[in-house]
């Protein structure tokens, strides 16, 4: 193998693609005339949402697939008639099925190394090296399925570097791995980029795509960016700011705000309100004056996030039909909507959520986040009438789960990450199961059933499967069958990780809209986007609430000199980790 | 209300088997193969076999007894040989099933009216079908003897024997078989779709969906077993036409009976299914349990081997078999008027199963859930 350090460039190309399509049966094509080259010695980001190509570009690469027109040349050798060479020289890393759940960590890497032909002679050096470099040496013996998803991921990256590979494909590190371990893996890619390896890391998280050298943007198959993160978000330069000192209700001021005509794209940041403007717009004129008096408008730097949206011709409007034709809840008897009083649960010795207290009032949205394993998952589970709690009680809308559980239910509704729909059944068949099983029946569910298709613009694809339907309408389909019954709390799990910025904001300007209704949200999510919208969040590790409040107020709580104005992700990493140190004293 | 909810549920499940590519399978493919194969390929009688003959008689009884072989519609050829070689290695490359030896003093003896011999070979790796040749062989012997000179003297000092079959009057396989198919279809079609029912809401995570509706735990066991009773109730209905207006089999008994028997029956089938479909993770484990299932309870019920034959041991484990059950119900609905009293000694068991399954796959399942 010869190394790329070697030859006379300091960066050559170790990927060319030219004018690459692929297509699957008669739908648009997964690909659509993608050319671009990638570096050594650098990272990549392959960035796109969910259902961009990303998957099928990496899978081209290595020589599983062949394009339908254009040629891919990877490390010199065309993929056509090379595939064995390319395979040889690198490390891929799929996003699913790369391990093997049945067999050990140790057991893995033996398997990893006998297909990849390792010496018997250099595995010892090779697989302390590798164990140490991952952090995985105390779970040599523990079986890959029971790992959490971190460290399964770094397992992963660990058997597609048995050889050192000139170029290591990533398929979505990141997915379903929380920041702790995202953090880790990224620092073990970037030692690998030192030693001249080309990396290439895939990714829906556009934070993500802001730390690599060089990205490519995917969009519906079609390449809408090729170069330096901050070559994109240049774009927007000047044209970012914040709305902050707001006095009274944001969310409504942001739906007011996303219908004036220079505004380009805005997103609710914590107390805040960020948005993008047209060129040449004044951010003064747009303080509304019910804003109060300290509000202000800031300049602040651009984001990926910010440039893409922008690129894609800006966001949808603020206004949500939903919410419009829900009926104002009364305001109630002041008691909170959802109600977690000790919640506590025990899978034999192992105590997953212990002692878990907090109250949800009536339109608020309250987000549960936690590394991987940490309990958050057990607590939302416990909140929703999926898990039954060993101690304590949870209560939604007043009804014990324990003991009134299918009334508790009937006043919720769930949205889960994987969009659980009937995929055989068509997206008219959906809505019906879904309104017979919340018990509506005759005229009304007949008029509700109208109303969702007709708000969330289902009507031409009434009669398709909806497990054919494209990612968006799939997303709007399950919020239309979670909202049908006017449920008083939404139980939302990563309602929105991977789908595209477009689709993320026009689900959340429904959610926004239905909590100024007086709609109570709950969610849970690794999704710092997500994360951003709550107006209170609980952070949860080992099982334990390790911190509660607003998310400005946990921003602010590890603001240091350095970093005076720290991320939503920068919170999560310092509060945990300060609460690790803490156990471990 | 709750009404309500159970109907959206039943319409969903039926929908979500009927609108499945790899569901209508199951639905449609296994029955209909299930129905060619067993009526005509899998037969218990022996037709079309082939026997050798080395006749050393030259006389008229020898000629007459080929002549009778041959006419016999079980045989389809006679081969001829005048070696001993030649006939042994016929046995033993399977070209015949028998062979028939007669000696060269054959018809002289029977002139005589002394005892005369005939040598039959049967080809003992095929048990069953040879010990049924044999019997063919030894009737057409039996008959001929009866008209030797020695037979027709012994004649009126013997015994006649007039057999007749009743229920099925000519033994017309099919009227034994496509009986028996409804009762297995029903087992295998309520088995399958109920394992797959749960098990492919895992797999499509769609469980937690459904659990975290307002449907109560025995609302969603009720409408998981009900849609897979309506399935295995069409089925059973469209056997039953084929088995009345395509095998032309006698029915000659009471349909309400059979019907509600039925229902029983599927209750139990279906209950053992959700049993496990609740173990099972993935829908490959749900149909793999499945079939476990199937095999051993279709060779225990007496579908195609009489329980009686089975070893004292073995006997007993056929009791919570509840295909042994519908089994005698539904033959005994075609082919002869079962009576009432009959039908409640059969179905009983079958409902007590009923109660055993559902009970287990309904503590399954809600420990499941935990």
């Amino acid at each position: 193998m010869t190394s790329a350090a070697t030859s006379t460039e300091p960066r050559p190309d170790v990927i060319q693609l030219d004018g690459v399509t692929k297509k699957f049966g008669s739908a648009p094509p997964a690909l659509d005339g993608v050319t671009a080259s990638i570096r050594g010695g650098e990272i990549t980001g392959l960035v796109g949402p969910d259902g961009a190509g990303k998957t099928t570009l990496i899978r081209l690469m290595t020589g599983l697939m062949l394009p339908d027109a254009g040629t891919i040349d990877v490390l010199g050798h065309d993929t056509r008639t090379d595939a064995a060479r390319i395979q040889a020289e690198i490390g891929y890393m799929p996003q699913r099925f790369g391990l093997y759940e049945d067999l050990s960590v140790q057991e893995n890497l033996d398997l990893y190394a006998d297909l990849r032909g390792l010496e018997k002679a250099d595995r010892p050096a090779v697989f302390d090296e590798l164990l140490t470099f991952t952090d995985l040496k105390r779970f040599t013996a523990r079986l890959a399925g029971k790992l959490s998803g971190g460290m399964k991921q770094k397992l992963g990256l660990a058997c597609a570097l048995l050889k050192k590979p000139r170029l290591l494909l990533l398929d979505e590190p990141g997915v379903g791995v929380d920041p702790i371990s995202r953090r880790d893996l990224w620092k073990m890619v970037e030692a690998l980029m030192a030693e001249g390896i080309g990396v290439l890391w895939a990714t829906a998280y556009l934070d993500e795509a802001e730390a690599c050298d060089r990205v490519l943007l995917l969009n519906q198959g079609k390449l809408l960016y090729a170069g330096l993160p901050s070559g994109l978000t240049e774009r927007v330069a000047g044209r970012v700011f914040k709305l902050t000192g707001i006095a009274g209700r944001r969310r409504t001021l942001l739906a007011h705000t996303l219908d004036e005509k220079g505004v380009v794209d805005g997103v609710i940041q914590g107390e805040a309100i960020r948005l993008v403007l047209k060129e040449g717009s004044d951010p003064a004129a747009l303080l509304p004056g019910d804003a109060g008096a300290d509000a202000r408008v800031v300049p602040t730097a651009p984001r990926f996030e910010d440039a893409f949206v922008d690129m894609l011709g800006g966001g949808p409007g603020g206004r949500s039909k939903l919410a419009e034709t829900t009926q104002a809840r009364p305001a109630g008897d002041g008691r909170p909507v959802i109600e977690a009083r000790g919640l506590t649960k025990t899978f034999g010795d192992f105590t997953a959520a212990a002692d878990i207290t907090f109250d949800v009032p009536r339109g608020e949205i309250f987000g549960l986040l936690g590394p991987n394993g940490a309990g958050k998952s057990t607590t939302f589970k416990m909140l929703c009438g999926l898990l039954k709690p060993t101690l304590g009680e949870g209560r939604v809308a007043g009804f014990d789960l324990r003991r009134d559980g299918a009334e508790a239910r009937n006043r919720l509704g769930y949205m889960a990450q994987k969009f659980s729909l009937y995929g055989d059944l068509s997206v008219t068949q959906n809505l019906a199961f879904f309104a017979g099983a919340y018990g509506l029946a005759g005229a009304r569910k007949r008029e509700r059933i109208a109303l969702m298709t007709e708000i969330f613009d289902l009507g031409p694809h009434a009669s398709l499967n909806s497990k054919d339907l494209p990612l968006g309408l799939k997303q709007r389909l399950a919020l239309a069958c979670a909202v049908m019954h006017e449920p008083e709390a939404l139980f939302l799990d990563e309602p929105t990780s991977g789908v595209d910025p477009i689709t993320r904001r026009e689900f959340w300007a429904h959610i926004n809209g239905l909590v100024e209704k007086g709609v109570t949200v709950l969610v849970t999510t690794h999704f710092m986007e997500e994360a951003e919208y709550c107006d209170r969040i609980s952070l949860i590790d080992r099982g334990r609430s390790i911190a509660l409040g607003p998310p400005d107020a946990l921003k602010a709580r590890v603001a240091t000199p350095e970093n005076p104005d720290p991320t939503m992700e920068d919170a999560f990493v310092a509060l945990v980790q300060s609460s690790n140190e803490r156990a471990a004293a | 209300m709750w009404w309500t909810r159970l109907k959206a549920l039943i319409i969903k499940e039926l929908l979500a088997v009927l609108r499945d590519p790899k569901g209508r399978m199951v639905l449609i493919g296994p029955p209909i193969l299930q129905l060619l194969v067993f009526s005509y390929a899998a037969t218990l009688e022996v037709r079309n076999v082939d026997v050798m003959v080395l006749n050393r008689d030259a006389g008229r009884w020898g000629y007459e007894l080929i002549q009778r072989i041959g006419g016999a519609p079980t045989f389809r050829k006679i081969e001829y040989t005048q070696s001993v070689e030649a006939l042994h290695d016929a046995i033993n490359r399977q070209r015949v099933i028998a062979a028939l030896h007669i000696g060269p003093t054959f018809s002289r003896d029977i002139e005589a009216g002394q005892p005369a011999n005939v040598q039959i070979i049967l080809d003992g790796r095929r048990s069953n079908a040879s010990q049924i040749v044999g019997g063919y062989l030894t009737q057409i012997i039996a008959s001929l003897a009866a008209e030797t000179p020695a037979g027709r003297q012994a004649a009126p000092a013997g015994v006649s024997v007039v057999a007749r079959n009743w229920f099925n009057p000519n033994l017309i396989y099919q009227w034994f078989m496509v009986p028996n198919l409804v009762a297995s279809i029903a087992l295998l079609i309520g088995l399958v779709v109920t394992a797959l029912s749960v098990a492919r809401e895992r797999e499509l995570g769609t469980f937690d969906q459904l659990m975290v509706s307002p449907l109560r735990t025995h609302e969603i066991l009720i409408g998981k077993l009900t849609a897979p009773m309506l399935i295995g109730l069409f089925h059973i209905t469209i056997y039953i036409l084929a088995a009345v207006f395509f095998f032309k089999v006698p029915l000659r008994g009471s349909l309400v009976l059979l019907y509600g028997s039925a229902i029983f029956y599927l209750a139990s089938v279906v209950g053992l299914g959700l049993f496990i479909s609740s173990l099972s993770k993935t829908q490959q484990q749900a149909i793999l349990g499945a079939f476990l299932f199937v095999v051993p309870a279709t060779l225990l019920s007496g579908f195609a081997t009489p329980i009686e034959n089975m070893p004292d041991w073995l006997q007993p484990v056929t009791l919570i078999n509840p295909l042994r059950y519908f089994l005698v119900i539904v033959k005994g609905v075609f082919l002869k008027d079962i009576p009432l009293s009959e039908v409640a000694r059969n179905t009983l068991p079958l409902a007590l199963i009923a109660l055993v399954t559902l009970s287990a796959a309904a503590w399954l399942f809600r420990r499941r859930l935990e």
